[in-house]
């Protein structure tokens, strides 16, 4: 009984342990998200949507930096999804036995935890300085650097997951490999590749060092792709560091949408992750 | 000969004597002859004239596929050791034996399923009408539309119940819509389904029970019109009520075409088939008429396995 007892106390003590553990990881997100929305939603206004980035001490808002980023970032998926997607594919359907295979997937996990400061320099000495400038492409064409590697491993695990006998069954009706990937295989994992999508999304609409080397920053509305592009985590990394409380604020409310965004995102995916369960 | 006729009359067992001390390479015939002139005489003990009967009465059949002294290699282990034996057209053959014993890697030969994987391979011949299947320019797609498959687990395609029908046949054929449907219905009704889908042929595959699922994944291999038919142990992973609805429509679809069928369950091998083949290790060990295998079986291994003594 002895014994007993001290395992009981002792299965309490680590049990405790956890809990605090989670208190203290969980407490910091709480503060982050709280000190946000309080400082974030106090300054917002329809003006963030409607102005453009203000010289120090005026008024102004956030659109010139939401559309640059909604272009980057959507530019940078266009690029990197379709190059991911196949080479995911190529690893999970063609190669999955070959050397090249365990090769790309070694590299990708390397880019996949590069620190995108060096993706920026990277793209920087290739773009921007033979182009001359720094440029809204040179920045999707880092973020499309960034996307690559999240979009491969998403694909060939989700590919993966779908189990060989669909695949055998497809094949044993005498389908050709290419229909079976793309008509049975990639619909079987579609909620697993839309979801590795939305998470590269997720994880560049807040990189910031890539694009200050590349896409450096535009006080004005530009929709070129050959000319600087302002975008928000550009903004934010200005503002806050700046001595003005007009600036101030909106990298409060920059910081804000882009976080929504981010959550929002990842919350589609979780909800898109169990369906895909369910099934 | 006349030697023979001659002897006929004398006391048998001097005659027997005389015979095989004198002319031993002819003691098969003489004594053959000697029965025939003694009708009332018992068969002699080592001949099995049943068994010779049903050989032929299976060699006499129209072979659509025929396996010949076929190896199979996962890698360096051999699963299969210089298996022969025929599927005879429009009919049923079981192949019966314990796990591991290489029937399944038998049916997957058949369609060359095995292909899909690396470091398997096989030697030996498989003939398709004649045609050796297993010479490397054979068109693997084309010979999966001949020779289609049914798998252990129930496989629907994510997509309608109708189009995992349809996407399979629109590959092959251009059909107008309403032709489309008709054979998407028929292979329904072949496959005993249609009454319990025909009111949701958009429904998801994956919405219908294990059972349904299995007969679309047969009705899906029948629509396109095979010519040979494999199952892997279809049953498996079926209730009674399901297995005895595929188990007619196994009989149904003999009428049409040849079947292969891997099961473990013995009472299902001898309701549904025409052809037993056992194997044991990689081996054949008996393969014949499915009710004289199970019911005089020739080898010990094979009667012990029927009777739940191993396997």
């Amino acid at each position: 009984m002895a014994i007993y007892d001290a395992r009981r106390r002792s299965s309490k003590f680590y049990l405790g342990l956890c809990y605090l553990a989670v208190v203290i990881g969980l407490s910091w997100l709480a503060i982050i998200l709280a000190t946000l929305l309080f400082e974030g939603l106090r300054n917002i206004s329809p003006a963030i949507f409607t102005q453009m980035t203000p010289p120090p001490g005026a008024d102004g808002g956030l659109l010139n930096a939401i559309t640059g980023s909604l272009i980057m970032t959507t530019l940078g998926v266009a690029i990197g999804t379709p190059l991911g997607m196949l080479a995911g594919t190529y690893m999970a359907e063609y190669g999955r036995y070959s050397k090249l295979t365990f090769f790309v997937r070694f590299i990708n996990d390397i880019l996949l935890s590069a620190p995108s400061i060096v993706i920026g320099l990277f793209v920087y000495e290739v773009m921007v300085v033979r182009m001359g400038h720094f440029s809204a492409l040179a920045g999707a064409v880092s973020l499309a650097v960034i996307v690559v590697p999240v979009v491969v491993r998403t694909t060939e695990d989700m590919l993966l997951l779908v189990p060989d006998t669909l695949r055998e069954a497809a094949r044993a009706l005498g389908l050709p490999r290419s229909i079976v990937i793309g008509k049975v295989a990639y619909r079987a994992a579609r909620a697993g590749l839309v979801t590795g999508v939305i998470l590269a999304i997720a994880r560049i609409s807040g990189e910031t060092a890539p694009l200050l080397f590349t896409a450096l920053n535009n006080q004005f509305f530009s929709t070129n792709l050959f000319a600087p592009m302002s975008s928000l985590p550009a903004v934010i990394f200005q503002f806050a560091l700046s001595p003005y409380k007009e600036w101030q604020h909106l990298a409060w409310t920059g910081a804000l949408l882009i976080t929504l965004a981010v959550l929002a995102l990842s919350i589609t995916a979780r909800v898109l992750q169990t369906q895909r369960r369910a099934k | 000969m006349n030697d023979v006729s001659n002897l006929k009359p004398a006391p048998e067992a001097d005659s027997a004597a005389t015979i095989s001390a004198e002319m031993p390479a002819q003691e098969a015939e003489s004594r053959a002859t000697i029965s025939a002139g003694l009708p009332a005489q018992e068969p002699a003990p080592e001949a099995d004239p049943p068994a010779k009967i049903l050989a032929d009465a299976i060699s006499n059949l129209e072979q659509k596929v025929t396996v010949r002294n076929l190896n199979f290699y996962y890698g360096d282990s051999l699963a299969l050791k210089n298996v022969s034996l025929p599927l005879c057209a429009k009919k049923v053959t079981a192949f019966i034996g314990p796990s591991g014993c290489g029937k399944s890697t038998l049916l997957r030969v058949l369609n060359r399923m095995y292909d899909l994987y690396p470091k398997q391979r096989a030697e030996g011949e498989v003939l398709l009408d004649g045609v050796n299947i297993l010479r490397p320019e054979q068109d693997l797609n084309l010979l999966r539309a001949r020779v289609g498959m049914v798998f252990q687990k129930p496989t629907p395609f994510p997509m309608s119940i109708h189009d995992n029908i349809a996407f399979g046949l629109k590959l092959y054929e251009k059909l107008p819509k309403s032709e489309l449907a008709d054979r998407v219905e028929a292979a329904l009704k072949r496959a005993a389904l249609w009454d319990e889908v025909k009111d949701k042929l958009y429904a998801s595959g994956l919405s219908l029970s294990g059972g349904q699922q299995q007969r679309l994944c047969i009705a899906r291999t029948v629509a396109l019109q095979p010519e040979v038919i494999l199952l892997d142990e279809p049953c498996s992973a079926l209730d009674p009520i399901s297995t005895s609805k595929v188990e007619e429509t196994i009989d149904e679809l003999k009428e049409n075409y040849t079947i292969a069928i891997v099961t473990h369950n013995m009472q299902q091998a001898a309701r549904v088939s025409d052809h037993t083949a056992f194997m044991y290790l990689g081996e054949l060990i008996e393969f014949g008429i499915t009710a004289q295998v199970f019911t005089s079986p020739e080898k010990k291994q094979t009667q012990n396995y029927i009777t739940g003594r191993f396997g």
